[in-house]
């Protein structure tokens, strides 16, 4: 019944009950999880070798469609193949080429899923649930990118498009319905989001930075990006370096003395001295509050041993968090992202199985079933109605219009499913198949 | 009991549910269905009280159920109004329930037919009751914004993160909104005595009379009055002003309710049932 020129050698060695019409989705990669860093770094492609990859890999008679994700974290190739196993090998060969690493060296590292495995794999990379940092924001962009990238060199077809296009649309779900990433997990952003919760809008809030180091500097990289109008101090006991991380932050050095009267302007202070003792002390924040007319003052302090007398917790309106509060929070909000996690696996099965029953739909024989119902049921309601409308008709009239309608409709789809079946040699017959059920909008049900 | 009130009362009711919804699952179709079923038993509640004003010819405010039912009403709008204006989206969980309260007690309360007094009526009693009600209402929930700072300033503190600290707005924004509800409360509040003194004055020929409401009014007027006065010039924001707030809508609910019930005066009536 299958009229497939050039199709036949293609289709003949796959198992019988296999549809030959639709491709199999399949992933092939490698992640933090199953390979150390220096494997994955000599893995890493760079946009050059992707776009270039792309380009190559999809030449290759046995890949129908490509899309090559790369990021620090993972090398994902997305593919779809009416051969999947020859496609796996050729991937394989193409990245020990490219990269000139041996095929023996990443093998044991790459994992590859098909069908929905690999759909749901997507979903999960997409939607940060397989990153390394649960819920970290940057991979959706990552995913677009690779996937403009694959699209801007005819990679895709209709089946990737669709489905990265899902997984956009699974990864907004899951970061709008569930708490994933919600809440900071590093230090540095925990001490802004509090921050966010003391004064509401952080654009025109003053920063005093005392001290310096990793974190602190951080924090106030953090906040510089909200801050817009507001001051920057930063005061050091060696007043040179003061100069220069302030020049670095474009802010205003300060000489460790005035520390007690910038309190009176500054709203946000961080502190990472190496000082043994102190460095604020309450009697110096209770005057500095009534000076600021009780504004709110948020003292983040990142240093060990502490530089800000815990006391300063008891004035109104003067809040301190100290390292260990910090990593509370962290710990805190780590542990609500993973339960968060529980739900988005939910959205991803019910995403899944929703683009399983698209997929199935672009068989052809489900689509030419439905069209013809759907012709039928036009032919069966017309053909009632004009019989309704007519005088007492023969039963022979009837069943000669009877006819009739059944031979328009066959006659109308003999041209289209003749096309379906067969719409060339070199043709995507999922993107017709498509158009098709757009065009007689016939539903996935 | 007067069961046309009910679909106002389920509306509000339904509404407070729907905000408790929102508190614990954050889903802002909650929110903002609760908005439209607020919105939906103020309308219902309008239509009846301009039923009740084309029968009657005067604002219903001659018993506490009358009372307590326009109150009910006033609140509802004053909600409304400043709900889009301001970035609470909590304030609903505060401000449903009262709705409801003020409404169900209303419903609970009898309507006693009080002839109205011939003297009670006219241009400035309507304005003096309008005003002082919506007064109140921006007052109350300065309280519930004052009540929901203490409770984010405590978790603030004390380093909880949990449940009320993720729901709750930034300090700042609590602040903000609680001393514009107090400013413009006051001025409402004042106007309403000033309105009050004059209808006073028509109706009895003098502004003061020394009346059990009126002495309490002037305190809560007082208390509001040093709020405002101490946050301008010595900064009293924050964990102050909140329980400022808070202490003046306890003066403010002593002077609606309990001097009618503990003392007698010329507002008594009001409140009688």
């Amino acid at each position: 019944m299958m009229n497939l020129p050039g199709g036949k050698s293609r289709t003949a060695d796959l198992p019988r009950n296999a549809a030959p019409e639709l491709p199999e989705i399949g992933i092939l990669g490698i992640n933090h999880n199953s390979a150390p860093v220096d494997l994955r770094e000599s893995l890493a492609f760079s946009d050059q070798e992707s776009r270039a990859s792309v380009r190559e890999l999809k030449k290759q008679p046995e890949i129908s469609e490509i899309l090559i994700l790369s990021t620090c974290n993972r090398v994902e190739m997305l593919f779809t193949s009416h051969d999947p196993g020859g496609a796996i090998k050729a991937i394989k060969s193409h990245i020990a080429e490219i990269k000139s690493v041996e095929e023996s060296r990443f093998e044991g590292a790459l994992y590859t899923y098909l069908g929905s495995e690999a759909v749901k794999h997507l979903f999960r990379v997409a939607s940060s649930l397989d990153s390394m940092v649960l819920g970290e924001p940057q991979i959706l962009g990552q995913v677009k990118t690779a996937y403009r990238s694959a699209v801007d060199n005819r990679g895709t077809g209709v089946i990737l498009n669709r489905l990265v296009h899902k997984s956009f649309s699974v990864a907004k779900r899951i970061r709008t319905e569930t708490g994933i990433g919600d809440r900071a997990v590093s230090i540095s952003y925990a001490a802004v989001e509090l921050a966010r919760k003391i004064f509401g809008r952080l654009e025109d809030k003053a920063v005093l930075l005392v001290g310096a180091g990793e974190m602190a500097e951080l924090a106030v990289e953090h906040l510089n990006r909200i801050r817009s109008t507001g001051a920057l101090y930063v005061a050091n006991r060696t007043f040179e370096v003061g100069v220069d991380l302030a020049r670095r932050f474009s802010g205003t050095a300060i000489r460790f003395e005035e520390i007690e009267e910038t309190l009176k302007h500054a709203d946000i202070i961080i502190s990472s001295t190496g000082s043994a003792d102190f460095v604020i002390f309450r009697d110096q924040v209770k005057p500095a509050m009534r000076h600021r007319k009780q504004r709110p003052l948020f003292f983040i302090d990142i240093a060990v041993p502490r530089d800000i007398d815990p006391a300063v917790n008891k004035i109104d309106n003067a809040y301190i968090y100290d390292i260990d509060d910090l990593q509370d929070v962290i710990e805190d909000n780590i542990e609500s992202r993973r339960s968060e996690s529980a739900r988005a696996e939910r959205i991803i099965d019910e995403a899944a199985v929703r683009f399983a029953q698209w997929y199935e739909s672009l068989d052809v024989v489900p689509t030419i079933k439905q069209l013809r119902a759907k012709l039928a049921a036009i032919a069966e309601a017309e053909l009632k109605k004009t019989i309704q409308a007519m005088d007492h008709p023969s039963a022979k009239d009837v069943e000669a219009m009877e006819r009739m309608s059944e031979a328009v409709v066959k006659k109308i789809m003999h041209d289209p499913v003749r096309f379906l079946k067969n719409p060339g040699t070199h043709r995507d017959k999922s993107l017709y198949i498509d158009l098709a059920r757009k065009l007689f909008n016939l539903e996935d049900d | 009991m007067n069961y046309n009130l009910l679909p106002v009362i389920c509306c509000y009711l339904a509404a407070s549910g729907l905000y408790a919804g929102f508190l614990f699952f954050q889903r802002s179709k909650y929110n903002k269905s609760a908005y439209v079923l607020v919105l939906a038993g103020f309308v219902i509640h309008t239509v009846l009280l301009g039923f009740d004003y084309a029968n009657t010819r005067t604002l219903p405010v001659h018993n506490l159920h009358q009372n307590l039912w326009f109150a009910g009403w006033i609140l509802a709008a004053v909600f409304l109004a400043v709900r889009p204006r301001i970035r609470i989206n909590i304030l609903g969980v505060f401000a449903a329930p009262l709705l409801t309260l003020v409404t169900a007690a209303a419903f609970f309360i009898p309507n006693t037919q009080i002839q109205p007094h011939p003297e009670l009526t006219g241009f400035w009693l309507i304005i003096h009751v309008v005003v002082i009600f919506a007064g109140e209402a921006c007052l109350a929930l300065a309280c519930g914004t004052g009540i929901l700072y203490l409770i984010q300033e405590r978790n603030i503190k004390g380093k909880k993160h949990r449940f009320f600290f993720r729901r709750l707005p930034s300090l700042e924004l609590l602040d903000n909104a609680g001393y514009t509800f107090v400013a413009i409360g006051f001025t409402a509040l004042s106007a309403g005595l000033i309105t009050g003194s004059i209808y006073a004055h028509q109706v009895w020929g003098r502004f003061w009379s020394g009346d059990p409401k009126e002495v309490w009014s002037g305190i809560t007027w007082l208390i509001y009055a040093a709020l405002l006065h101490e946050r301008l010039v010595a900064g009293w924001r924050g964990r102050r002003a909140a329980i400022l707030a808070i202490i003046g809508f306890a003066a403010m609910l002593f002077t609606f309710l309990g001097v009618n019930f503990l003392m007698e005066g010329h507002h008594d009536e009001f409140t009688r049932w």
